[in-house]
């Protein structure tokens, strides 16, 4: 138990004895991504090999949160930031694992499992010397791929714990005005002020006040929320601490989305460990002040990532938003004041704390202070999480961290947003990013989720993509969302079917502009936002799929037929056992030709051409 | 069908029988039973002093729950904007040839139901499927045959 500062330091220092005690430190990713690209196998199959060279006291492997470079993984880590080893056994795992031996052994560097990038002569040793890395400032991401997610001692021999400490001893008003002072705006998509919010809520009247975690992470290609609550779920409890105390309220809520498992167990494990610490419960650091949380999980439901309908949600109900008359932070769950924020906002809080107001208001811009983390995918060389200060420029984030387009491609658009966002046009990529400038664009930053597109893609398709998501997962509660959106892809559908008609873009126009009016809640509001920014930026577009029945980018199959260039065919045999349906014949150093009455027209053999043979129109 | 009581009691207990748990006793029943049967809805609702009607409107209402069974494996395959980018609807044609079903429909023999989803967050690895909780990341037409052949009628 953990009852005083003292206590803490102990345990703190007890952690640090125990680490130093080691030689080595191997750190293994054991994200999400990283599980998936084989990453426990590593974990296994290292300790094994350790185990048998009698090295197990020597040598600490451990399975760290999400490092952020999952593109290449799984990603392991030597030391403190000593080397970094990407795609580690993909090749051959028992070799890999032999490798790792050397340098556990003897600290030699193996180059084949270094970083390579745009430039082969460049040596990247250090996660310092990756570009991805060194235009970063990690805050919230800091202890990520640092320490075991699953080992509470970790995380406090890092300064764990310590926010909460000296917060308890700080009047609630002034935390309060500390976080408002901050600047801090809520990393989920609206960007309120994060203090006013906290404020409001504890100014509210009513008993008891609930405190409330929204990780229903439902933006698709936005994964922040679930590296933190996998790879360090005690800053976001930390940071619901401080925000209970603030606001009087001894209760807490996290809402965790049913795709995540894995941060819902790594939460509940680190909940349990608080309890046994004391650092959950009654009389906190023997401060009187008691607070507690439970995790709720959700059902697949994207609108529960609106804050009336994850109320409605944890309540036991079906996951329908209200009308905001009267807002959350006054009567939100059960009736009873409730303040909701994002997953990454409550991480930033113990840092707030911990190195003041004054520390977060230099970072960013002017309206949007401090870091903020950015998922990039899509058609990018780097892909993965990425934190960054405000106000740094899409191009930076595109080109010098993501290491620009996949296979050299022409750049296109950025999504940010999610389904509220828009696709913002190569020719506003050196504006900055925040909160302001991304909705003067058309877009918003949402949860921070960065698709990136080039040329292959159509942007047509992509707004029946946001469509379709939409129709899917709109609740069904309100008209303008359920009915108008529903006949918005039937137009767009029907465009990219090569039926859209003169005037389809303008009737659009205006079915959008009724959903932002007649909408209940934002994300009936912002549901036109893909549509509209891609007229905006991309109407010729439009109007080349309406008017001349052609797409192109290629993408949509009814105004697209494949063909093989018999000038550039080298019948190298690539494309034909590629072929999902078999529709490619030809010999080997023989020319081959596609058989288009059965081609479904995936794309496949364009994508696996190194000759440029493949062509479309 | 006839439900287990007894076991489904034990989920309603574990939640101290508290009416706001009502979507995590129906996700705990369905991993027992791969579905949600309806027979288990109207008993949690009885337990519970809730109307059907109002179980039955969460039963439906989320998307992870599905009231007819489904299959020993489920194949969900990502179609969250990455995935759709990065080729995940071609990833959904293929699986529904090579298992000749639709998507929402679960092969004759039950060994999978095929299910597509709206993100999974593994963005980075897109075009992404997850099967039974497993992960498979930058999957290629390809390369699904060789997933479905990992799940043979003995698994």
């Amino acid at each position: 138990m953990i009852a005083s500062i003292e206590q803490l330091d102990g345990m703190a220092a007890e952690y640090k004895q125990k680490t130093g005690a080691y030689s080595k430190i191997v750190k293994i990713c054991c994200g999400t991504g990283c599980i998936s690209s084989g990453a426990l196998r590593v974990y296994e199959k290292l300790n094994e090999a350790i185990a048998a060279e009698r090295l197990t006291d020597k040598v600490l492997v451990k399975k760290t949160g999400c490092h952020g470079l999952c593109e290449r993984g799984p990603i392991i880590v030597f030391g403190d930031d000593e080397i970094l080893y990407q795609t580690v056994g993909k090749r051959n795992l028992d070799d890999d694992i032999r490798l790792l031996l050397k340098t556990v052994k003897d600290g030699t560097v193996v180059e084949n499992l270094l970083y390579k990038g745009e430039d082969k002569t460049k040596r990247h040793v250090s996660p310092r010397d990756i570009p991805f890395y060194a235009g970063q400032t990690r805050v919230v991401l800091a202890l990520n791929g640092v320490l075991d997610p699953e080992d509470i001692g970790e995380y406090i021999s890092f300064g764990g714990y310590r926010a909460v400490h000296k917060a308890l001893q700080m009047d609630p008003v002034q935390i309060i005005e500390w976080i408002q002072k901050s600047g801090l705006r809520g990393r989920g998509g609206g960007g309120f002020l994060t203090g006013t919010k906290w404020r409001s809520c504890r100014d509210a009247s009513g008993e008891p006040r609930y405190v409330i975690a929204n990780g229903d992470e439902g933006d698709p290609g936005a994964f922040m929320d679930r590296s933190l609550m996998e790879g360090n779920p005690h800053a976001v409890i930390e940071g619901m601490i401080i925000g209970g105390y603030a606001i009087g309220s001894n209760h807490g809520f996290i809402y965790v989305r049913d795709e995540y498992p894995l941060a819902v167990h790594r939460l509940s494990i680190a909940i349990e460990k608080a309890k046994e610490q004391g650092l959950l419960g009654a009389n906190i650091f023997n401060s009187g002040f008691g607070f507690d949380i439970k995790i709720y999980r959700g059902g697949g439901a994207f609108v529960c990532g609106e804050s009336t309908a994850l109320m409605s949600s944890i309540e036991g109900k079906t996951g329908e938003p209200r009308a905001k008359y009267i807002h959350t932070v006054e009567k939100g769950l059960w009736d009873k004041p409730s303040n909701l924020n994002n997953v990454e906002t409550w991480a930033c809080v113990p840092h707030i704390i911990n190195r003041g107001w004054e520390w977060f208001d230099s970072i960013g811009t002017p309206q949007s202070k401090g870091t903020k983390v950015f998922s990039l995918v899509g058609k990018v060389k780097n892909t993965g999480l990425v934190e960054v200060p405000m106000g740094i420029t899409l191009n930076e984030i595109i080109f010098k961290l993501g290491g620009g387009i996949q296979g050299d491609k022409r750049f296109k658009a950025v999504q940010t947003g999610g389904p509220s966002g828009g696709c913002i046009p190569g020719e506003y990529l050196d504006m900055p990013v925040d909160f302001d400038s991304l909705t003067k664009l058309g877009s918003m930053m949402g949860s921070g989720g960065m698709i990136v597109m080039d040329e292959r893609d159509c942007m047509v398709d992509v707004a029946r993509y946001f469509l379709k998501f939409l129709v899917d997962e709109s609740c069904g509660k309100c008209t303008p969302c359920r009915e108008g959106v529903r006949r918005m892809f039937e137009i767009v559908d029907n465009i990219c079917k090569g039926n859209g008609l003169k005037g389809d873009v303008e009737h659009l126009e205006e079915l959008a502009r009724a959903i932002q009016l007649g909408s209940l809640c934002a994300l009936g509001q912002s549901a036109p936002n893909p549509v509209l920014s891609t007229i905006k930026y991309f109407r010729d577009e439009y109007n080349i799929h309406i008017e001349q029945k052609r797409c192109p980018a290629g993408v949509c199959k009814a105004l697209t037929t494949f063909t093989i260039d018999p000038e550039k065919c080298t019948g190298c045999m690539r494309c034909a056992p590629e072929c999902p349906v078999a529709c490619i014949s030809g010999e080997k150093k023989k020319v081959h030709t596609i058989d288009r009455s059965k081609c479904i027209k995936c794309g496949t053999c364009y994508d696996v051409c190194r000759f440029g043979a493949v062509k479309y129109e | 069908m006839e439900v287990d009581t007894a076991a489904i009691n034990t989920i309603i207990d574990k939640y101290g029988k508290d009416k706001s748990y009502l979507l995590a006793m129906f996700q705990d029943v369905q991993r027992q039973y791969r579905y949600l049967p309806k027979e288990a809805i109207q008993y949690i609702c009885d337990r519970l002093h809730i109307p059907f009607s109002k179980g039955y409107e969460v039963a439906t209402f989320y998307a992870s729950l599905s009231l007819t069974p489904r299959g020993r494996h489920t194949v969900h395959v990502c179609l969250g904007t990455a995935c759709h980018l990065r080729g995940g609807p071609n990833i959904l044609d293929t699986f529904e040839r090579e298992l000749n079903i639709k998507k929402g429909e679960t092969t004759e023999n039950g060994l999978f139901t095929l299910e597509s989803v709206n993100c999974l967050g593994a963005c980075a690895l897109a075009p992404l499927v997850r099967i039974d909780g497993q992960d498979y990341g930058k999957t290629t037409p390809g390369s699904v045959k060789k997933i479905i052949n990992e799940y043979g009628e003995s698994s």
